[in-house]
Order: structure tokens, then C-alpha cells, then sequence
């Protein structure tokens, strides 16, 4: 059994101007210790995708239909108070910017020590701090600076604090929401690093949400690009690079900057997201596409299986949909 | 902070903005809600002399201390007067005290939060610096020790909750010149030659009228709530004159001896008008404000 | 720098407010009226009794010399050992030192100042919280009309309503005076009475005291809730929407963790600065509610003072209102910068 598995996930947002589908029909499913990427610009509703698996849309959204099991259980019909014990212990989150993800009057000592004793009330005082200094010492942090505060340190420190805060307890999965972001490049690899040796030490699965598509190629088993709510292709990493199907997925390569060649002329995808108030009818990505026909318009394709564990959502490779 | 215009005429501004206000959801309905109660008892208190079915001031025209009844709806005082009468002419006072009061605010502490923050610099400071010892003193002392000082009456009561609040203006105008007067189109302004005063008059005072409406209202409530205050203490008006606060100071003595409707219609009444008042600066602030609007 | 290094430089720039205040007061008790002697004696009198008068209270002296007096009398350590209390003047009626008269009713204002402002605060902040976690339900639109309400109501007309109720009607209550004129009161060590008798040891004691602070207390307590109310449901509201709460919520902590070590030590910040600022509302209010039950604090003081028309003692008891929210505020910028450390660097 899958460590998780996710189908036909809707996400809504009402809003005053209107239903906004941030994600429809997504599903796709994860194999424990494996490493899983969503990759989209903004807008695409890869955040609240990945905010959806541990049930923390940001209000209005909601979770309108599907079903997310980790470990064959639905957490969409989970009480609070089940969900809340998945949270931090089974399932960890990592937010994009490390700046304003610590509460600014805790110690970060006081971070781990609060987050060991919610969810193993057992453990005593002395032994949570012991745990948090080899943790800490695990990130590459001095131990003594356990009775810190969080503006006494870097954007990168502070980011490798929230690894630490998400592994802390061994999670089976962990999510992180474009990790590197909001810091320089030189940290960036450092971070992904980390949260690599240290994901191979507990053997945890890894869901890496990003618009930087080379990052994902380079860590992620397998790849979910999403646009505009949808999920347009999905396949893994090495196939995804050597046989991108879908129009978009062509674009988002092909802007990937190359360090080797000569001269090159920057490419970008032409035209720019759609307002989720108000998307294109039929395919979304049509009034963006060089090869969208009549039919395009018309009807939403659907997700095609073109072997190899590759699936698309696009015209391009038939009319009829995969066995999901 | 919304976009910048320049001066329109006022009642222009104003039709179509109440018209509008219905549309914004409870903030909106809060404001007409406090319009609609402050201009009922203003024009309470204007006809009352009018429709009062007895002489407020005439001394026993019913037995002294009746409860209320089907001839004198709010009873009576130890006086022998009819409270009705009495409740629909006694918002004069407060009423006068707290506009004259807002008057002299406003043309005192705008016109200096005005200059005084356009200027800057040293001048500024030392301005601040005294308006913000002012502020920090308990409003109500201040009001107690001028009006001792200047003896009982509606001027006087006036100006001892004026100087109590014209720090809340003047740092209510400060802080939106302080950010308005950097901006470009102020700039532009003065670049092509404009003088200070035009600059102040023409472009950044209407932009400060928002904020100062609220202080406007809450400067009211908060007038109304001192006058009452200054009565009960003994530095109020004299007694002939029908008036809330009055009759709510005089009832007490007579709580003992289970008088309760001579107390409880005055004060009623002066949380109702403070209330109305309340209801607009606080409905304006929030539609100000759109961070509280989801 | 250090919280010390903070501390001693928040009480050195006290000293220039401190001096405005005075100057203020000054201007407004002595300058202004122009001769608080002929205003003392309403109907012309004996001009030889006025003369007489204004040479005993040292207000026949040219007026800046009058200023250097006041100063130099609030500054006179050796007057302060002396008589346990500040050089404030002589009052017009009595000729006592009106320093000692405000010392001695200053306790009973401290003590009813404090219980309000505990009640006014733990009310607001429980309010605001119950309404910032059940947003836009009934529950929150009925506490946010007790916070716009309170703030509308005279707090005398409360204070006589609840005397009213409990006091008259129910009988449950005392309506006045600090302690039933047959108890003694317990021994003064701090003149707050409630916590002079427990250091005494008076159960008895406490509880009777402690009685007669309900009525007054909760009706300046009550009054003064409704900004607390609103200061802490909008800082709330504000804070749960924070990255760090979401964070907190991401790693499965306790709601109640959320609530108050997240959301509400984060939001508390400006709800402690409203405390030090309240506390000027707080002092006007306890004047009239001191009148309202015959409270032998500051406030009833003054407005004794006032019907006697005795206005040294009337400036001297404004000066101690003066200093009391200067200290005040004094102490609550400490401590916020004790909660704070952000501050502190």
C-alpha cells in the first residue's frame, strides 16, 4: 500500500467575486521513502495542494471532494483532534519563509520541546532538551544557542530550525513548500542538502513543491506539474525530462536556463496565468498553447496514459482518459 | 491609504457616499444606525419645548415622586416636574457643550496638527512634545481643574473638554500629513510654486478629512459622557435649565427611597446619544480600516 | 543593550515629561484664574484676611518665584524624610499640608485602581479572545456590542445601578466606605487594605475589605473592559492569520497552545501598552466613582476639595494624578520591554 494517496482532489476557495477551483481533480499517490515533486507557477494551486495533505487550507478554502489517504486513512474525515495527531508526527509541513514561520517570544529550544511534548507527553523535561541539542547539533546549529530567539538568527539558520522542527519526530512524509525560496542561491543548496542526508538517515518520503522545475528534476522521484489548478502532467523525473508531453511542461524545460551553452536567448512562455476568478473554458492552458485546436476550447482533456507511468492532459495524445 | 483627490465641493462628496454606505455591510449599517439615533434626539431636543406636554421647568404640576403613569409616562421628580418633559428638552446643554466643544478642537488642534507637522523639525518636536504631555494626562482632571477654575457654565464646560481633546486631533492630522506629505503628487505641488498654505488647504487637508470625521465623533461621545461627568461632581450648569446630567445627579438622593424612573430616563438617554455617536466614529473607522473587512 | 541599560534610560527621559506636567499644571492652577485667593473668598472680604491668606500659602511672591517653590517643594528630599510625604503646598481651608492629606487618601484610589484595572483587562482579554476564535458568529457580534456599549455608559449612572442592585435591592453588598465603620482597618503597611490584612493575617479582615472593593471595581472595571475587548479581539483576529500560528497548527500542537502561547503573547504587546494608557481614563473614572461610593480615595477628595473651594489643595491633588500616570506609564513601557525582547537591542 502506498504511504499516500491522493484522488480526485477538489479544493475550492469562495470568495465574494466568486468560486475560486485552486485544485480539481488532482490524484496521484506516493511510495514510502520516495521522493515526490509539484512543480507550477504561482497561482497554480500547488501550495494549497500540498496545505490540503495535512488539512490546512488556509480559510475560506475547503476541501470539496476526493480523498487523501496516508496509510489507507481518508484525513479528509478525520476529527480535529485525530488530524491534529497526524500533524507534526506523522505528516510534517515546511513553509516557504523561514523569517515569520517561529513564533518571535518562544526560544527555539522551547519550539522542539513544546512539539516532543504535545505529541509524546511521556517524556520528561531534561530528556526533551537532550533531544533538541543533538537535533540541533544535527543541523549544524551550537547547541548553546538552544535559549535563543529566532531574530537572533539568519534567514538560512532559520530555515534549517524549521527542518529540524519537522523531523524532529520521524515524520513518514514530509512537505516542503518551496524550502529555498526566500533565501540566496549559495544557501539554497545547502538547505536541500540537509533536508536530503537527513531524509535518508529516517527514510522519509519527501514532497518538494517548487516553480523552480531544474531543483525538482535534479531531487524528486517523480513529478506532478500543475497548472491553474490542474494537474497537466505526471510522470517520472527522468522520463519527464527526456519526453516532456505536455505543451507546457516543453515550455517550462525549455525556460530552464543552460550554464553550458553559448548565447543563448532566454525563453519564456508566452502570455501569463489566468485569473482563477474566471479561467479559460475547456484546457486551461489553450490561450497559451502554439499547437490548441477548436476542440481545445470546448472540452477539458482528459488525463491521458502514455506508458511508462506517464500520464498527460492533453489532446495531443488522444480523447480518452487513464484507468485512475 | 486611498487615492489622492483634490478638493471637490463637500455636499457633492456626500450624497452619493451615504447612499453608498448602506451597500458596505454591518460597518455601513453601523454608521446609519448612529446618524439615525443622533438625529433623532437632536431634533428631540429641538421641538421639545414644542410638543413637552407640560413646562419642564414648572414645579409641581403632578405629586412630588410619582412612578410613572398613564398622565406622566416617566414619573415624577421630587419637584412635582413631569421627567417626560424634562427627558425631551434635557439634551440641550450637552448638546451645546459638545459642539462648541468640538468646534474649538477643531479649529484649534487641526490648523496646528496641520502646520506643525508640515513644518517638522525642531518646531514639530517641541509642539508634539507638549501635545503629547496633554494627551497623556487623564482627560477628566484636566476638565475638573479648568472648570474649577473658571466656575460653572456651558462656555466654560466647553473650552475645560476642549483642551482635553485637541491633542487627539492634532495627532490624528499629524500622522496623516507625516505620510501624506512625501508623496509625489505633493512634490509636484511645491515644484511648480505652489505656497505652503495652498499646499496644506488644497491638498493635504481634504485627504486628513477621514480620519478627523472619526475623532469628529468619538471627540462628541466622549464630550457628552464629561459634561455628564462635570454635573455630577457640582461644576455642571445650574439647575433651572432641563438637563440629562442634571437630573441624573439630583435623582441619586432619592434612590433610597425607591425613586428609580427619576435616574434611569436621564441616563438612558445621555448612553443613547453617546451611543449614536459612538455607533458612527466606530462604523467609519472600520470602513476606513479594510483590513477588518474580509 | 540590556534590560537594565533600558530601564535607566527610559527614567532619564522621563525627567523633560515630567517637568512639561509640572509646568502644565502650573499654568493652568495659578496663572490662568490669576489670583486663587480672590476666587477662594466668593463675596468680597476683609482684604487684610486675603492679604493675610496669601502671605501664610506663600502666594503673595512674584509669580516665577511661586514656580521655583512648587518645583523645588516636590523635589525636597529633606521635606520628604521629614514628613513622609512631598512639599505640595498648604491647603486654603485648613492650612494642613496638603501633602499629607493626599498621602493618606492616595492607598484607597491605588487599591480600587488596581482591582479595576485586573478586572477590566482579565474581562476584556477573555472576551476578546472568545470572540476573535468564534469570528463573524453570534457570540462575537454580541461581545463586540458589550465593548461599544460599555465604553457609551456613564460610569456613575453604572455605579448607581449596581448599588441599586446589589446594594439596595438585593442587600448582598456594602454601597460605600472602604470597610464597615465597626471594623478597624488592619495595620498599614501598604494602605491597600486587602493586602494589609492579609499580611496580618485577618482572614476576617480581608474578606470584608475585599467586599466592599466588588461594587466600585467592577463598575469602573466593566466600563473600562469594553477597549480591552476590542484592542484584543482585532490583535487576535490579526495575529491568528500569522505564518507562525499556521506553522504552530502544521506541527499538531494543542489549540489552546495556539491560542494563548502563540496568538495571544504575540498580540499582547498592544493590550499592555492600552493598560498604561487606560490608566489616565482609569483615574478620571475612579473620581466619579469614588463620589458614587463615597470612596475615601484621591478622587473624592478633589471634588471635596472643590466645593470648598480650595485650590492649592485642588492643584496639589491634580500634581499627584500627574505623577501617578507617569509612573505608570514609566513602568509599563518595563515592562513591555520585558515581554518584548525585540526591544530590548
Amino acid at each position: 500500500m502506498p504511504l499516500l494517496e491522493v484522488n480526485s482532489l477538489r479544493v475550492d476557495y469562495p470568495t465574494s467575486r466568486g468560486t475560486v477551483h485552486a485544485v480539481e481533480n488532482v490524484s496521484f499517490s506516493l511510495e514510502k521513502g520516495k521522493k515526490l515533486g509539484i512543480a507550477g507557477e504561482s497561482g497554480s494551486g500547488k501550495s494549497t495542494l500540498g496545505l490540503s495533505l495535512i488539512r490546512l487550507v488556509p480559510h475560506p478554502g475547503i476541501i470539496v471532494g476526493g480523498c487523501i489517504k496516508i496509510d489507507g486513512t481518508d484525513i479528509v474525515k478525520l476529527s480535529n483532534h485525530e488530524i491534529r495527531a497526524i500533524r507534526g508526527k506523522k505528516v510534517a509541513y515546511i513553509f516557504q519563509d523561514p523569517m515569520t514561520s517561529l513564533n518571535p517570544v518562544k526560544r527555539i529550544g522551547t519550539h522542539f520541546v513544546e512539539l516532543i511534548r504535545t505529541h509524546e507527553p511521556t517524556t520528561t523535561k531534561e530528556e526533551a532538551f537532550k533531544r533538541t541539542r543533538s537535533m540541533l547539533k544535527n543541523l549544524g546549529i551550537l547547541p548553546e544557542r538552544i535559549n535563543d530567539y529566532p531574530h537572533q538568527f539568519s534567514g538560512g539558520m532559520r530555515q534549517r530550525i524549521m527542518i529540524g522542527l519537522a523531523i524532529a519526530l520521524n515524520p513518514a512524509l514530509v512537505i516542503a513548500d518551496e524550502p529555498t525560496t526566500a533565501l540566496d542561491v549559495i544557501v539554497q543548496a545547502k538547505i536541500l542538502d540537509l533536508l536530503e542526508d537527513l531524509r535518508k538517515v529516517y527514510g522519509m518520503a519527501l514532497i518538494l513543491i517548487s516553480h523552480d522545475l531544474s531543483i525538482l528534476l535534479e531531487r524528486c522521484d517523480k513529478i506532478i506539474v500543475m497548472y491553474a489548478g490542474h494537474m497537466m502532467e505526471y510522470a517520472n523525473s527522468t522520463e519527464l525530462y527526456k519526453n516532456p508531453k505536455h505543451p507546457y511542461t516543453q515550455g517550462l524545460l525549455q525556460s530552464i536556463p543552460n550554464i553550458e551553452l553559448e548565447d543563448q536567448k532566454l525563453s519564456a512562455i508566452p502570455g501569463s496565468p489566468p485569473d482563477m476568478h474566471n479561467p479559460p473554458k475547456g484546457c486551461r492552458f489553450w490561450p497559451r498553447c502554439s499547437y490548441a485546436t477548436e476542440n481545445c476550447h470546448l472540452k477539458e482533456p482528459p488525463l491521458i496514459d502514455v506508458g511508462n507511468d506517464h500520464f498527460v492532459r492533453c489532446f495531443l495524445y488522444g480523447e480518452k482518459g487513464a484507468q485512475q | 491609504m486611498s487615492e489622492p483627490k483634490v478638493k471637490r465641493s463637500i455636499l457633492a462628496q456626500l450624497m452619493p457616499w451615504l447612499k453608498s454606505l448602506a451597500r458596505k455591510g454591518p460597518s455601513g449599517w453601523m454608521v446609519i444606525a448612529g446618524i439615525i439615533i443622533v438625529l433623532a434626539l437632536v431634533i428631540m431636543t429641538a421641538i421639545g419645548p414644542w410638543i413637552a406636554p407640560y413646562n419642564p421647568t414648572a414645579t409641581r404640576v403632578g405629586p412630588i415622586r410619582s412612578p410613572p403613569s398613564l398622565q406622566f409616562p416617566m414619573g415624577t421628580n421630587h419637584l412635582g416636574q413631569d421627567m417626560l418633559s424634562r427627558i425631551l428638552c434635557g439634551g440641550s446643554i450637552m448638546l451645546q457643550v459638545s459642539a462648541l466643544s468640538v468646534v474649538i478642537c477643531f479649529l484649534i488642534g487641526v490648523p496646528i496638527g496641520l502646520f506643525s507637522s508640515y513644518v517638522g523639525g525642531k518646531f514639530d518636536s517641541a509642539v508634539s512634545l507638549v501635545i503629547d504631555a496633554i494627551y497623556a494626562f487623564p482627560g477628566l482632571v484636566i476638565a475638573i481643574a479648568i472648570a474649577a477654575m473658571l466656575g460653572p457654565g456651558v462656555i466654560n464646560m466647553a473650552l475645560s473638554i476642549a483642551v482635553v481633546y485637541i491633542p487627539s486631533y492634532f495627532r490624528v492630522v499629524r500622522s496623516q500629513v507625516l505620510s501624506i506629505k512625501e508623496l509625489a503628487y505633493v512634490e509636484a505641488a511645491r515644484a511648480t510654486g505652489a505656497k505652503w498654505h495652498t499646499i496644506l488647504l488644497r491638498y493635504i487637508f481634504p485627504n486628513v478629512i477621514p480620519s478627523i470625521v472619526v475623532v469628529v465623533t468619538i471627540n462628541f461621545a466622549d464630550a457628552i459622557l464629561t459634561a455628564a461627568g462635570l454635573t455630577f461632581i457640582g461644576l455642571g450648569v445650574t439647575y433651572n435649565i432641563p438637563d440629562w446630567g442634571w437630573d441624573l445627579t439630583d435623582g441619586r438622593a432619592y434612590l433610597a427611597a425607591g425613586a428609580w424612573w427619576i435616574i434611569l430616563f436621564p441616563g438612558i438617554m445621555i448612553v443613547l446619544l453617546a451611543l449614536g455617536f459612538t455607533f458612527i466614529g466606530e462604523g467609519l473607522s472600520e470602513l476606513q480600516n479594510p483590513k477588518l473587512q474580509r | 543593550m540590556g534590560l537594565r541599560a533600558f530601564i535607566i534610560t527610559r527614567i532619564i527621559l522621563t525627567i523633560p515629561t515630567l517637568l512639561l506636567l509640572l509646568s502644565m499644571v502650573f499654568i493652568i492652577m495659578r496663572v490662568l484664574p490669576g489670583d486663587p485667593v480672590s476666587l477662594h473668598f466668593e463675596k468680597k472680604a476683609d482684604p487684610e484676611l486675603m492679604d493675610s491668606m496669601r502671605r501664610q500659602l506663600g502666594l503673595d511672591k512674584p509669580l516665577w518665584m511661586q514656580y521655583i517653590d512648587y518645583i523645588g517643594g516636590l523635589v525636597d528630599i529633606g521635606y520628604f524624610m521629614q514628613h513622609g510625604y512631598p512639599n505640595l503646598g498648604k491647603s486654603m481651608q485648613t492650612f494642613e499640608d496638603v501633602g499629607g492629606q493626599i498621602f493618606s487618601a492616595f492607598p484607597a484610589t491605588l487599591e480600587l485602581a488596581i482591582y479595576s484595572m485586573m478586572i477590566a483587562s482579565i474581562l476584556g482579554i477573555l472576551l476578546g479572545v472568545l470572540a476573535s476564535k468564534s469570528y463573524n458568529s453570534v457570540l462575537d457580534h454580541l461581545i463586540r456590542s458589550f465593548g461599544t456599549i460599555t465604553y457609551a455608559i456613564p460610569v456613575f449612572f453604572l455605579g448607581i445601578v449596581l448599588q441599586l442592585i446589589f446594594g439596595v435591592y438585593l442587600r448582598w453588598l456594602p454601597t460605600g466606605l472602604r470597610l464597615d465603620p465597626k471594623i478597624e482597618p488592619p495595620a498599614t503597611v501598604t494602605g491597600l487594605y486587602t493586602v494589609d490584612s492579609l499580611l496580618e493575617g485577618n482572614i476576617f479582615k480581608f474578606f470584608e475589605s475585599l467586599k466592599a472593593l466588588i461594587l466600585p471595581s467592577l463598575t469602573l472595571g466593566i466600563i473600562l473592559s469594553g477597549i480591552f475587548v476590542r484592542l484584543t479581539r482585532i490583535n487576535m483576529l490579526e495575529t491568528l492569520r500569522l505564518d507562525f500560528v499556521t506553522a504552530a497548527r502544521a506541527r499538531g500542537l494543542r489549540e489552546s497552545t495556539i491560542t494563548y502561547g502563540y496568538a495571544l503573547r504575540n498580540a499582547f504587546l498592544p493590550i499592555l501598552t492600552m493598560m498604561g494608557l487606560q490608566f489616565a481614563m482609569l483615574l478620571g473614572g475612579a473620581i466619579l466613582t469614588e463620589t458614587t461610593f463615597s470612596w475615601p480615595g484621591l478622587g473624592r477628595y478633589i471634588v471635596q476639595r472643590i466645593s470648598f473651594r480650595d485650590y492649592t489643595a485642588i492643584q496639589g491633588a491634580v500634581v499627584m494624578f500627574g505623577l501617578f500616570v507617569t509612573i505608570v506609564s514609566l513602568v509599563v513601557d518595563i515592562l513591555y520591554a520585558y515581554f518584548d525582547p525585540r526591544i530590548r537591542l
